[in-house]
């Protein structure tokens, strides 16, 4: 064993001796280094993942119907908002819960970092941070893929360019707290059962593929969906992006997506530590 | 030497399953324990209980082994004094912090290896290291040469770069030390380190163990292997149930071990009057029944042997296996609790 070369050096540094108490933004720092790094490692994987839904439905809803003439032409600036908001949705959630669900269901792999010096929820408010991030490259990366499918815009209006970031930042660290508590709540065996019966209804339900207000023509629907987070970020989206067009008010659907990523949030953190103590 | 490691009155009592099967003490780093306690726990009507009133100290620089079966409660302690289960009763501090009031403390001076190796496969050997470190506060550069001494040092440099897929068993047993040492803590923490491990790799982390060991790190084992704890550690606890049964090096518990041989002689039926009868037998020092097993010890098996197959013959019983075991930790166990350890 070529174990005792170095040693002495270690065994001096091993006292029982008192040490200053571990800056929690250093850890922050290495832990969000740790998921940029795997994210980066991982990108081809990551832009398959979460763009290729709201693509396919670009090419489809924004390309050949109104090509065939199946749809009118200013349906391009209702998609738009709401494709954006899908992909900052999808690319948010599966970022925190996918890893979350694998790491306590069976590779424990997170417990590197609960041994860390620091409590335990800034473990999970660091995914969460690195969760939104994902979200917003997602949205960056989709809007100009969309401007090349579906041609020029009528409405689109990009003067507004703190809304639009602080929206997508709000939204993705909406649905980031969502796949926090989605993460730790549901077990490996039930990741298939999450898109069927959490994701895909709050996709085909969150007035991304049309507007709030289109919606008048079915009360009962107009109303159901407000459950939904994923209407505030699409409505939201349509505020900052296409505020000539009708939309929920920006302060209402700001104001919903505070308060849901709060809630969110509270639930997350309560379930990420029943499940990382006993 | 001062105290690194308190433990007094320690409980801890899970609650009651409803219906689902529960999976035993949760153990850190593991996945589904190894096997199913060998008795059934100790169920009250406040639940499950893992641990009832531990009182221990270790101190800086020992070797401490926690010894006994599945379900004795040792990673449950372990557990507790790594930040990682909350107990229901009594207090714990390591290197004087309050495992529950000052968790983030304790974890600064701790390192631990679980049973079951649980790196970061999304990282590289060495990253697992460097962010391990990280994770300490340490900055990224510093950690990286460390970790390369480290990976040197347990003689798995050659795969600094590799996935941690691609790294063997027993390699990844030394990437979880590694791991556990990169940050140099106070103490390290070892739940049941050779479970799983071929026979060289367990020689080779008994002999990393020792080298530690020699440094002055204070390390804590579990096992339930007699032997590993015999040969390794400066003192053993023995558990069972979740109660202390006995605390001390392991040449005073050999030594408080009954006289003699233990002779166990199972019979086709309740051993309870053979027992009765064969403490007459000259000989014979203490004679006990558990189920259809006679356990008798004795400094001269030879000549009681055959003694004791003519009693149970006496009582009508036959004779269907013999078992000898010389004066250890395992007939200590069996003299304490009627049962044997693995």
């Amino acid at each position: 064993m070529s174990a005792t070369a170095t040693a002495g050096r270690v065994a001096a540094a091993a006292s029982a001796a008192e040490r200053p108490p571990v800056s929690r933004l250093s850890v922050f720092g290495a832990l969000l280094r740790r998921d940029v790094r795997v994210a980066r490692r991982e990108l081809p994987y990551f832009l398959v993942r979460t763009i290729m839904q709201p693509v396919l439905f670009l090419i489809v809803f924004g390309f050949l119907l109104p090509k065939m003439g199946f749809v009118q032409a200013g349906y391009t600036s209702a998609l738009l908002p709401g494709i954006l908001a899908v992909s900052l949705t999808l690319s948010s959630v599966q970022s925190v819960a996918l890893p979350m669900v694998q790491d306590f269901g069976f590779t424990r792999e997170i417990e590197d970092r609960l041994l860390a010096p620091v409590p335990m929820q800034l473990i999970a408010i660091e995914k969460v941070v690195a969760g939104a991030l994902q979200g917003v490259i997602a949205a960056a990366v989709v809007l100009p893929i969309a401007r090349v499918i579906m041609g020029p815009i009528p409405d689109l209006h990009l003067a507004n360019v703190p809304w639009i970031l602080g929206v997508t930042l709000l939204g993705s660290t909406l649905f980031a707290s969502l796949g926090l508590w989605i993460g730790t709540v549901i077990s490996a065996t039930q990741i298939g059962l999450m898109f069927s019966i959490i994701i895909a209804p709050m996709l085909m339900f969150g007035c991304a593929y049309y507007p709030w207000r289109g919606l008048d023509a079915v009360p009962a629907f107009k109303y159901g969906v407000l459950v939904n987070p994923m209407v505030y970020v699409a409505e939201a989206m349509r505020g900052a992006l296409t505020p000539s067009l009708p939309h929920m008010p920006l302060a209402v659907s700001c104001a919903a997506m505070g308060g849901l990523t709060v809630l969110f949030l509270w639930l997350g953190l309560r379930t990420f530590r029943r499940r990382s103590l006993s | 030497m001062p105290d690194v490691i308190t433990v007094e009155s320690l409980r801890k009592v899970y609650p009651a399953p409803a219906g689902r099967p529960r999976r035993g003490p949760p153990m850190r780093g593991s996945g589904p324990p190894p096997a199913a306690p060998q008795e059934p726990p100790r169920v009250t009507a406040e639940g499950i209980v893992a641990l009832d009133t531990l009182d221990l100290t270790i101190r800086d620089g020992e070797l401490f082994g926690l010894l006994g079966p599945n379900g004795a409660g040792k990673s449950t302690t372990i557990g507790i004094l790594t930040t990682r289960i909350i107990p229901t009763g009594g207090r714990a501090t390591v290197a004087g912090h309050d495992v529950v009031t000052a968790s983030a403390r304790v974890r600064q001076h701790i390192g631990v290896v679980p049973q079951r190796p649980n790196p970061d496969r999304s990282l590289s050997t060495l990253e697992n290291l460097a962010f391990h470190a990280a994770y300490f506060g340490i900055p990224f550069a510093q950690a990286e040469r460390s970790g390369r001494a480290l990976l040197e040092r347990l003689g798995i440099a050659d795969k600094a770069h590799a996935k941690v897929d691609a790294l063997s068993g027993g390699q990844q047993q030394r990437l979880m030390i590694a791991r556990a040492l990169i940050h140099e803590p106070t103490v390290i923490f070892l739940d049941e380190p050779t479970v799983g491990l071929d026979p060289q790799a367990r020689l080779d982390l008994w002999e990393i163990l020792r080298d530690l060991h020699a440094q002055g790190r204070t390390i804590i084992m579990t096992t339930h292997y007699m032997e590993e704890a015999d040969q390794l550690c400066d003192r053993i606890a023995i558990v069972d149930r979740g109660r202390l049964l006995a605390c001390d090096t392991p040449e005073a518990l050999k030594a408080r071990a009954p006289g003699g041989t233990l002779i166990e002689v199972t019979l086709d039926g309740v051993a309870t009057d053979v027992a009765a009868a064969a403490r007459a037998v000259p000989g014979i020092t203490r004679a006990e029944a558990q189920g259809p097993v006679l356990q008798a010890y004795s400094a001269r098996e030879g000549e009681a042997i055959p003694d004791l197959i003519k009693v149970a013959g006496a009582h009508g019983r036959t004779v269907t296996n013999i078992h000898l075991t010389s004066p250890s930790l395992e007939s200590l166990f069996i003299s304490m609790t009627g049962r044997k350890l693995a």
